[in-house]
């Protein structure tokens, strides 16, 4: 079925529309393949507004008479009403925002469509690989290899094709220790700390079921990792009972007697559906109309969402104790390692690693530690917060990441080199986007698919001049410390940038923004010529998506 | 005066690691207690007011010694541990006396003299002129007229001399209107708003209790209606909860009834009394001082203590005191009982709301001189600067300081002041180190002498206006009304006031600071060339020659000029390098990747370090304007 044949009605005259926190507009609306168009009637300077239709998480129509009503809720928590003239009409437009918002197949998305002038297609894609990470660090090159035992996806199909596994281990061992790992996530090394060569590995959990099976090539493994000193780490990010638990169903954890040298700590974090329904009361409270602080307070508190960011945190504050101030490689994993796992190990880096810390060093650690470290984006933001669609395999990890690297930047806002409006320019992306960067579950399939080939690539865009700059950190002094957040609840806060992203008080942060940038655009102009380079245009298009959305849409 | 000098081996405990606690000496001078820790390498100081200390608790011993746990207004904890429990009931019953004086002249504000002579002190009291205030806002007018009717505090004793009153009020309607008053607190102008015409007015709750009435009130409130010829009506606002309200009633007090007067609207707001917000706060404090607590502990904590709530319902009507006046261009009358607590609030927040002149640094001490200080709020008895009925305290003044940084939160370029202003105001209401916030009421500062005998603040925060200042501060639009957002999310807990002291929990590094020493280098050429005009000056004979040198440092580094009756400290001889040494975290950027620090030195500590290369400011601020007017 070609996707135009969802499109009933076209187009749609005398349509009102209504945003919060703006007079209402008339116009005309538009269906695409891939977008909801509307554009204000006025000749002169007309204005439009353009959605992705991927964007769209959930709709309500509502009809009374001859006319109808729909409510647009967005994955990023925008939320539009639409009143169209006809009844038919607006059946229609609500049964193509239905079936062409949630379409199955990657290679009909909107990013395989999308041709700017301006993008090359054959230009480079993606900014960082395992074996640019293994090139770089001259530190793994000692006790550490490439291998490219999963080169076909065959032993383990999240993996990427190369991964860094310590150097007397070959590839024969590393394929049974895939076997002894739920998914054959066996333990690779995502990190190595320069200043004493402590690893973090990551993986899943082994399969040792309730037989308490071995496997030596997996001890051999990990034993490997240590060499010779004298203790590692392992962050079970289970509590110790739902690991025991585990075993019943064929999983289980590293015993004390067969991996002699790590010691296990036990860390609960939630995962899957219960982080999305985290998700998804925080976002119905932030938009509760009641006037009772007491409510608010207790739906917050009842979300958990910020217990979780609590927990995310404290696990990569004791990783990073375990790296940096105690001397130990450490291995992170919880169950499938794809979630939990990799938000608790990206964000120990970001607090030990200056390098990542820098816009291009989160871009490649992102990419790296999550993009082709196989966290599962197309299951995992399938919806948000708005849809009433059975749960599945949706789990906002990423968001949660996101939230804990603001977090961060709240404690420490001067050592990062990007601002919030990438977090949130990255919280837009990951749901729905032009680009095919958070595309599909992990590598086999965005090869399967494609993706490097047919789409653009966001983080090479965002890098890109004049766009690079809107993201930068007027105030960034790099730190080579390690930047420990507090974890005291009063320290930490409701992410208001993107909770409250479409209210008033997002303008005033801007600013608010606007205003430090002149500070330090008069301060470097002072100080000298050689970085006045550094400053941003003034148009930012973090805050308004759509008219950058725009720009792009002109020249399809 | 006897009491405990010194005491060695004291353990000051740290809150959240038993391993970093500090051992030292501690000291008990007139007006201090102090610690010194003693390190091997590093010696670092408290130093605490004893005006500061709010309560003193003697903990159950423990195998490690005797614990003392301090509580202190500016919501520092202070957990002592003594070896011997001779030596904590000493400290104890030392403290219990110095930190509760019976008599006003005990108050440190009465000793301290922060090396000014006669006319300086003239000159800082005259500073801040809450006449000036009136003209200002355009007044006297064809409508509303300043008053001296009230000069010998005979109208009305707890309200300033002189009022603002609608121009056709007769003398008969005021002083009628006064009668029928509670206090005598009637109806006169708080604020006046040029744009609109209209007012602002504040009072007490009228003595109507179950159907009395009153001509001459009546009157009063239909002149402020007729001075305002944009509007048919006043809103009349009893800021309290309708049951409050009507149980005053039985007691022959209560509220307009709208059938008596002619063309109001009365709204009631639910703000709730001074012993509701005193255990809140108490409340507040427990959740701010849990060891580790969890987020549902923290969260559920906040919420059952109902702080927020309390503050969004200031908010709210000073929400609604504003919208009346700029969106209906009506008249607005506000009273709570006695109109000198929930009233002030109120009216002081709108007028921050309405007028961007309240959101400088200086025009927020105008504001507190006018709606707090001249209008009778208690501070006295609210602070509970002497040992007093512990049921007058409460934390009024605190909520109204909270509520101008709720709205700084929502609005970070709207302020010239940043929220270290707002502390350090609150810390100085509680220190009794200047006069300002002494006494109840202007009569009762009168006849204390306390132009004579203390000095006033406000001189001494413009003297360090540059650390509290915004650098986000943006002119262009502080023409504005304010219209804040009063949905619960927006209402934060404040960290940097009730947690001040637990430096773990702030960021680790300061934009504000980053900000600041960007902007500091072109504030400081600006003062420089001040200070050169002054000089010019002197030496051209317009400014009599000050009593010494501009910058004497020297002068100031003895410790004994603001601890005059301090017995051990001097002799150790250490008290100015220490001081010194705290400059350094004081300063920007040096909090950075810190994870442990020490408690901060006390306000006054800054005071003496920051003020030592300066020179006095209202002399300067002063020759600025003479200087330019001699040009």
């Amino acid at each position: 079925m070609e996707l135009s044949e969802h499109i009933k009605t076209a187009n749609v005259e005398d349509v009102t529309l209504r945003r919060p926190f703006h007079p209402a507009l008339r116009g005309t609306l538009c269906v695409t393949s891939h977008h909801l168009l509307f554009s204000d009637r006025k000749d002169e300077a007309s204005w439009q507004l353009l959605i992705l239709l991927r964007n769209i998480d959930a709709i309500e129509k509502r009809t009374m008479g001859s006319s109808g009503t729909i409510t647009i809720k967005c994955k990023d928590l925008l939320v539009l009403q639409l009143e169209i003239p006809g009844m038919e009409e607006c059946l229609n437009i609500a049964s193509s925002i239905e079936a062409l918002s949630a379409l199955e197949s990657v290679t009909e998305t909107y990013p395989f469509f999308y041709r700017p002038s301006h993008l090359n297609l054959h230009g480079p894609w993606g900014l960082s690989s395992t074996e640019q990470y293994y090139k770089q660090t001259e530190r793994l090159w000692d006790r550490w290899r490439v291998s490219t035992v999963n080169s076909d996806f065959s032993v383990c199909p999240s993996y990427p094709r190369a991964v860094i596994v310590p150097r007397e281990v070959d590839d024969e061992k590393l394929v049974q220790s895939a076997r002894f790992r739920q998914g054959g996530r066996f333990p690779v090394l995502s990190y190595c700390h320069l200043r004493n060569g402590m690893v973090i590995m990551r993986s899943s959990q082994p399969l040792t079921g309730a037989n308490r099976k071995r496997c030596k090539e997996d001890e051999l493994l990990l034993q490997a990792v240590i060499d010779g000193s004298e203790l590692g780490y392992i962050i079970d990010l289970r509590s110790a009972q739902q690991a025991q638990q585990a075993r019943m169903t064929g999983g289980g954890f590293e015993s004390k007697s067969c991996y002699s040298y790590w010691k296990r700590i036990h860390r609960h974090h939630e995962r899957g559906k219960v982080l999305q329904e985290s998700l998804i009361k925080l976002v119905e409270a932030c938009s509760d109309p009641s006037h009772s602080v007491d409510r608010w307070l207790s739906k917050l508190e009842n979300s958990k969402w910020l217990s979780h960011v609590h927990s995310a945190l404290s696990t990569a504050g004791l990783v990073v104790e375990c790296v940096e101030r105690d001397g130990h490689s450490v291995l992170v994993h919880g169950s499938e390692g794809t979630d939990s796992t990799l938000l608790v190990s990206s964000l120990a880096q970001l607090i030990l690693d200056p390098a990542s810390r820098t816009l291009t060093g989160f871009l490649c650690l992102l990419e790296r530690d999550w993009i082709q470290a196989g966290h599962p984006f197309q299951q995992r933001c399938a919806h948000s917060a708005f849809s009433h669609a059975r749960l599945k395999q949706e789990c906002p990890s990423f968001l949660l990441l996101l939230d804990c690297v603001w977090q961060v930047w709240r404690q420490f806002p001067l050592a990062l080199e990007f601002s919030e409006a990438l977090l949130l320019r990255l919280a837009q992306e990951v749901y729905a986007s032009n680009y095919g960067t958070f595309l599909c579950n992990n590598e086999q399939e965005r090869c399967a698919a494609g993706v490097k080939e047919n789409t653009h690539c966001l983080f090479q865009s965002l890098l890109s001049p004049n766009i690079e700059e809107q993201y930068l950190n007027p105030l960034y002094e790099p730190t080579d410390l390690a930047i420990w957040p507090s974890v005291h609840p009063q320290s930490l806060q409701l992410w208001t940038g993107l909770f409250l992203r479409w209210t008033e008080y997002a303008q005033n942060m801007e600013e608010a923004r606007e205003e430090m940038w002149s500070i330090m655009k008069e301060h470097r102009e002072k100080a000298g010529p050689d970085r006045t380079n550094k400053t941003p245009s003034t148009h930012c298009d973090t805050l308004t998506p759509f008219e950058n959305l725009m720009d792009e849409l002109t020249i399809l | 005066m006897s009491h405990v000098e010194s005491v060695e081996y004291v353990k000051l405990l740290n809150r959240y690691t038993e391993k970093s606690s500090a051992l030292g000496t501690l000291y008990l001078t007139a007006t201090h207690l102090i610690y010194v820790e003693q390190n091997n390498s590093t010696r670092k100081e408290t130093w605490v007011l004893h005006h500061h200390i709010a309560s003193i608790e003697k903990l159950p011993l423990t195998a490690s010694g005797c614990p003392l746990l301090i509580r202190c207004k500016t919501f520092q904890l202070l957990h002592l541990l003594f070896q011997r429990e001779r030596d904590c009931q000493e400290v104890y019953q030392s403290l219990l006396r110095l930190s509760q004086p019976v008599k006003e002249d005990e108050l440190y504000a009465f000793l301290y003299n922060p090396n000014q002579n006669e006319e300086d002190r003239r000159r800082g009291w005259e500073f801040i002129n809450v006449a000036n205030d009136f003209s200002r806002m355009g007044l006297s007018n064809e409508h509303w007229e300043i008053s001296h009717l009230n000069k010998n505090f005979e109208i009305c004793s707890t309200y300033p001399s002189i009022l603002g009153f609608p121009k056709s009020a007769s003398v008969a309607t005021v002083t009628g209107s006064a009668k029928f008053r509670s206090r005598g607190r009637l109806p006169v102008l708080s604020y006046y708003h040029k744009d609109t015409k209209a007012a602002i007015c504040r009072c007490s709750q009228p003595l109507s209790g179950l159907n009395s009435r009153c001509v001459e009130d009546e009157q009063m409130l239909q002149v402020i209606r007729q001075a305002n010829p944009n509007c048919p009506f006043i809103y009349v606002v009893d800021t309290r909860p309708k049951l409050n309200a009507m149980a005053n009633r039985a007691a022959g007090k209560g509220y307009e009834n709208e059938d008596n007067y002619s063309n109001i609207r009365f709204h009631f707001q639910g703000i709730e009394n001074i012993h509701v917000m005193r255990n809140s706060l108490q409340k507040l404090l427990e959740v701010c001082s849990m060891k580790s607590p969890s987020m549902s502990d923290y969260l559920t904590g906040l919420e059952n203590s109902g702080w927020l709530r309390h503050i969004k319902s200031v908010m709210d009507a000073g929400v609604f005191l504003a919208k009346a006046v700029c969106e209906e261009r009506a008249s607005v009358l506000v009273h709570c009982s006695d109109g000198w607590d929930r009233t002030a609030q109120v009216c002081s927040l709108a007028c921050i709301l309405l007028d961007p002149y309240y959101r400088t640094i200086k025009g927020l001490m105008v504001l507190i001189e006018k709606e707090w200080i001249s209008f009778g709020h208690k501070f006295s008895y609210r602070c509970g600067h002497l040992d007093t009925d512990p049921k007058e305290v409460s934390p009024v003044f605190t909520q109204f300081l909270e509520c101008v940084w709720q709205l700084s939160e929502q609005f970070p370029c709207v302020f010239e002041f940043n929220e270290r202003y707002l502390i350090e105001i609150h810390n100085q209401v509680y220190a009794c180190q200047y006069g300002n916030f002494i006494g109840n009421c202007q009569k009762e500062r009168l006849e204390m002498r306390l132009h004579e005998k203390t000095f006033s603040l406000w001189p001494h925060l413009l003297e360090n206006q540059h650390q509290y200042r915004n650098p986000l501060y943006r002119r262009s639009v502080e023409s504005t009304v304010l219209r804040p957002s009063t949905l619960p999310l927006h209402f934060k807990f404040w960290c940097g006031m009730y947690n001040h002291y637990d430096r773990g929990m702030h960021p680790k590094q300061s934009v504000l600071d980053q900000l600041l020493s960007l902007t500091k280098k072109q504030v400081e050429g600006e003062r420089t060339m001040t200070e050169l005009q002054r000089q010019l000056a002197v030496a051209d004979g317009v400014l009599p020659d000050p009593s010494g040198p501009i910058n004497t440092p020297a002068e100031q580094d003895s410790p004994s000029e603001k601890t005059p009756t301090a017995p051990v400290v001097q002799s150790n001889g250490s008290c100015a390098p220490l001081i010194n040494g705290d400059t350094e975290e004081v300063g920007p950027g040096a909090e950075k990747c810190n994870e442990k620090e020490g408690a901060e030195p006390t306000a006054t500590e800054h005071d003496l370090t920051s003020s030592k290369d300066k020179p006095v400011s209202v002399e300067t601020e002063h020759s600025k304007e003479e200087v330019q007017e001699s040009h």
